[in-house]
Order: structure tokens, then sequence, then C-alpha cells
């Protein structure tokens, strides 16, 4: 077993490019969920349009990147409005309905063989990550900290991605303390009341949807830099639940809250996955591996992972509902 | 306190001198039930005036109506001059008629504070473009917390100051409610059902307050069944049965009016059912 490899692989998958996308997409999703009570199932079709405005545009018709953000910014914007024009009048569940539905639907938009010509299908897209890889300033091979080797490439995403993910959360904490708000969270606990007090709870909803959906794009975006191919199988629900599962996990409605639990989720989930692969290895020379055969095996130890970061995230809810940020005052006076 | 004495004629849909809300034919019903039908009501001007009459009598169906909660099906209602009927709920909250609900809405996970800066009107740090930018707000925001705390102070509510507004008392709930709905300074504030679930010690303390709106010169109607409440300070009593208006007037007329008897007790009430021997 080497810990330097476990424990260095862990903590850089928790910082990584991967990681500052989920942090997005879960900081996007806080905005709508934590602070707005937005019940947005759908934030994986927000990333899932941030990524294909990003790749689409500049695979398939050689645009610029600059244009191609523009059209991220257009693209969320327009599926904020159109998800929230017919459900932000109704009841919170039917935003859940409706947008579990369309993110669903841009999924496998993504992804059917009659429209590969402009999405790529099952196979994705590459080569829209170019711009990215030529102002690169790190040499490629990159450079070594403790056991974990990270590529040039890498690094410069890192790099952008913290300065792009501080300022989207500076700006969100700043917006969070205002006035502005202030009214976002009298939504979530009486949306109501806000009305009553001259509020025009409508137009609030929406511009915390456009809000939170520009930002999961963002996240989307990075997610498909990382990886450098769109791919449609990595924006399903489960991407959704996963964000959900971070904000849990950090704090609900904390603006640290994201960015803590991204870390926490990623590094538990990798930890355990390079352990037990460390422990289930067998080599020519040593054919009996650490954890019985019986128990786990090289075949199915990565379907453990998710077992066992489901049970820590189950012992911290039990021990911690409010999350590692949360209020305790205001877990107690959940009434929803 | 004979500023407030009135002398308007005590039948329904009577004429006042100085009206600030009139509704005319406003009907709501939910498929064949009609829930409300009033064709013609006045609110008088700095007055306060209860709304009463049974369970089911269309009450608080009424007071959605005239908020903006509720759209009716058809009719005419002018708030201060400005017609009201097809206006949103933030809107007719904004021209100076701020409601409050039978079940307190406190915004549980928000200190009060925070509640009472939410009732500002006109805030300019909630627009999405200038939230950013603190220095832009940060002038009317100390304004805000000032009046706040005044207000804090009058409703007692000044040591609660930095709780969460869900671990305030029922009772406390509902002057956090009051003192929130005076932060805009509407012109009329619409009280629904402000005593239920308040302890007499309370009571008394609200009754103050609400005869204070009246002292500030603001226009109050209110929701209420406790009818001591209603007699002790009411200037006009509008009665609701089925809908519709039945009787209007002081409280002294309608504790004498038969219609009001009637339709609480049912006009068969002093009928021997039993039938003569």
């Amino acid at each position: 077993m080497s810990w330097d490899l476990i424990l260095s692989n862990s903590l850089y998958t928790a910082v990584s490019a991967n990681a500052i996308a989920y942090m997005l997409v879960a900081l996007g999703l806080n905005v709508h969920f934590g602070y707005t009570g937005l019940l947005n199932f759908g934030q994986a079709g927000f990333a899932a349009v941030g990524a294909y405005s990003l790749s689409i545009p500049i695979s398939r018709y050689d645009w610029p990147w600059p244009f191609a953000l523009l059209f991220l910014v257009f693209a969320s914007i327009v599926l904020a409005l159109l998800l929230g024009i017919p459900t932000l009048r109704l009841r919170a569940d039917y935003l859940a309905i409706v947008t579990i539905a369309i993110a669903e639907i841009i999924r496998l938009f993504l992804n059917s063989v009659r429209f590969t010509w402009l999405t790529g299908g099952n196979d994705g897209l590459q080569g829209f990550t170019r711009f990215m890889e030529n102002a690169n300033p790190f040499p490629a091979n990159g450079i070594t900290v403790w056991a974990q080797k990270i590529d040039g490439y890498r690094l410069w995403l890192m790099l952008t991605g913290w300065v792009l993910l501080t300022v989207v959360a500076v700006a969100v904490y700043l917006l969070m303390r205002s006035p502005w708000g202030r009214v976002l969270k009298s939504i979530r606990e009486d949306e109501d009341a806000a009305r009553s007090l001259g509020k025009n709870v409508f137009a609030y909803k929406m511009q915390s949807l456009i809000l939170g959906g520009f930002i999961g794009s963002l996240g989307g975006m990075w997610l498909v830099l990382d990886k450098q191919s769109s791919q449609p199988q990595d924006f399903s629900t489960t991407f959704t639940f996963f964000a959900y599962t971070i904000i849990i996990l950090g704090g609900i409605a904390r603006a640290k809250g994201p960015i803590i639990g991204t870390m926490i989720f990623l590094f538990l989930i990798q930890f355990v996955d390079i352990t037990l692969q460390q422990a289930t290895k067998t080599t020519p020379s040593d054919p009996n591996p650490i954890l019985p055969t019986w128990l786990v095996d090289q075949n199915n130890f990565s379907q453990v992972r998710f077992i066992v970061a489901g049970l820590a995230l189950a012992i911290l809810v039990v021990v911690r509902p409010q999350g590692i940020f949360g209020d305790k005052r205001e877990q107690a006076f959940d009434v929803r | 306190m004979s500023a407030n004495t009135v002398n308007y004629s005590p039948t329904p849909g009577s004429r006042k001198e100085d009206a600030i809300l009139v509704a005319d034919n406003v009907r709501r019903a939910f498929g064949g039930l009609v829930a409300v039908d009033v064709e013609h009501v006045e609110i008088p001007r700095n007055k306060i005036t209860a709304l009463i009459g049974p369970n089911g009598a269309g009450k608080t169906t009424f007071f959605n109506l005239l908020t903006g909660f509720d759209t009716p099906d058809t009719g005419h209602t002018v708030f201060n001059g400005s017609p009201i009927n097809e206006m949103p709920a933030h809107k007719v909250a904004r021209i100076g008629m701020i409601r409050t609900f039978q079940l307190t809405k406190a915004l549980s996970r928000m200190t009060v504070i925070e509640n009472m800066r939410l009732g500002a009107a006109h805030q300019k740090g909630e627009s999405f473009w200038r939230g950013f930018f603190a220095p832009l707000w940060r002038q009317q925001e100390s304004e805000i917390t000032t009046k706040a705390e005044e207000l804090l102070a009058r409703f007692n509510l000044a040591h609660m100051r930095d709780e969460l507004a869900g671990g305030l008392s029922g009772g406390q709930r509902k002057l956090l409610e009051m003192a929130r709905a005076l932060m805009a300074e509407p012109e009329m504030v619409m009280l629904d059902e402000p005593m239920a679930g308040v302890n007499p010690a309370l009571k008394q303390s609200l009754l103050e307050h609400i005869k204070a709106l009246r002292t500030e010169g603001r226009t109050v109607l209110f929701v209420e069944h406790d009818m001591d409440m209603v007699r002790e300070i009411s200037d006009w009593v509008i009665v609701m049965a089925e809908g519709r208006i039945i009787a209007e007037g002081t409280p002294d007329d309608i504790g004498a009016n038969q219609a009001v008897v009637d339709a609480y007790l049912g006009a068969h009430h002093d009928v021997d059912l039993g039938g003569a021997q």
C-alpha cells in the first residue's frame, strides 16, 4: 500500500479542475435551492448546455472561443426562461418535475443518432479545447506534487478555474448579503409573505434561476474542458444528485458550502476507490491481495466506493444534519 | 374620541364621504360555490373597520380579492384612486395596502431584524445589479435598520432583534408581522384575524398597537371573530354572511341588528322547533 499515492491523489482529486466543475454546478444549485428554495432537479441540464454551447460552435463551426462564451451566456439564459416561465408561478413541485424532464430531454437529444452531425451523439465532441491548450503557459509534462503528477494543461485549468470560481463565489456571497439576497431568502421561507410586502416574487425567482443556471453552465464548461471531450452521459440526473449531496454536505445556503462540500465528497470517493484498488491489487511476485478475495476483489471494488460514500453521508446527516457549515438553529425551524 | 365618531348610514353598501377603498360587484365563485358576491362597499379613510361574519362567510376570500392574492371573476375595486382589480399582489402592496395573514407568516430562518428590513419599500439594493455594490445601498440600509429598531422597540421585540423569527412565540410573531407591515409605511393595513391564538395579556397590547395605527393616520381593515375586540376598537363594522354584505354600522348598531343575529345563530334560533304543545 502506498499511502503517499493514495493521499496525494485523493487530495488532488478534491481540488482539481474536475472538482472545480462540481463546485460551480453545486454553487449554482445552491443559489436555486439553498437561497431561493427552487427545487431544481435539472441542474445537469444547465451543465450540459454549458458544455455543448462551447463544444458545438467551436468543434463544428470553428467559432472563436469568445463568441462561444457569449453563446453559453445566451443559451443558459434561454434555458432558464424556458424552465421558469411556465413553472415559477406554480407550486415548487412543478418546477422539480419540469426541470428533471427537460434535463433528460437535453441529454437524450445530445445522445440521439439523428443529431450526431451536430452533437457527436454517443461519442461526443472533441477538439474544442485548443484555445485553452494554446494559452497554457506551463510546460506540457507539468509538475509533480508529493506523489501526484499534474500535467501542464490540467495545472493551467486548475489555476484559471480557481480564479473563475473565486470570482463567482465572491459575487454570490456579496449578492446574498445584499437586500437582493434577502428577498430571495424571504421567498424560500414564504413567498406569499414576500408578495404581501411588495416584492415581485416571479421576477426574483427568474433572476435566481438565470443566475444559478448560468453558474451551472460554467461548471459544465469546466467539466468538458478538463475531459477534453463533451459526452452526453456525463450529464445524467446523477450529476444533479451529486450536486445536491454536495450542498447538503457543505451546508445549505452557505457561500463556502458547495466548495467544501465538493472537496469532502470527491476526496471521500477517490480515497475509498484508490485505497481499495491498492488493497485488492495482485502482482506476479505477490499473488495475495491485502483484502481477502471473498470480500472484495479487483473486479468489483469500484462499486464499493459509492457504498462507502453513501454510508458516510448517511452518518453525517444523522450526526450533523445542518452540514459542515450549516447553522444548527436554522435546522430547528425547517418547516417545509 | 370625538375624531373617530362616525355618522354614516348604517345600511349595507352605504356611502362614506372619504372612502379609501371602494369595491363594486366583486364576485368570486369556486365552481358552483359563490364565495364572495359584494355589490358595493366603501371603507372609510383613517378609521378602524372590522369585517365580521360566521365561518365560511367569505371574509378571507374577500380579503384575498382586495389585496391581489386572488382575482375576482367580475368587479371593480379602487384604492386611493387607483383601480386594483387586475393588479398583482406585490403591486397592491407597493401602492400602500399591506396585509397580514390568518396563519402568521414569520420568515422562520431569518432573524427578526432581517424580517423587518425586508418590509421596507423602494430598496435600492433589491435590484440585482446594484446588489453587488454595497456602497450603493449601505446608507439606505442603515436608515432602514434604524427605523426597524424603533418599530421593534415599540412592539416590545427589541430584545429578540437577532433571534431567528422561528424562535418567537405565536403572539410575538403576530407582533412581528404587524411591525414588518409598517416598515413600508402603508396607508392601509389589512389584518386577517390579528387576535387568533394570542393570550389575553398580549391582546391588550395588540389592541393598543392597532389603535396607534389610526392615530398615525392609517386606515385599518381587520377580520376578527373576537367580538369584545371588535366592540372595543372598531369605528365601523361590516358583516358578511354567505359571501354578501348583510349589515353595516357602528359596533352598537350591529349588536342590535336582527340580520346579524340571524346570520350567526340561524334565522329560526328563537323558534321552538320542538313544536307547540
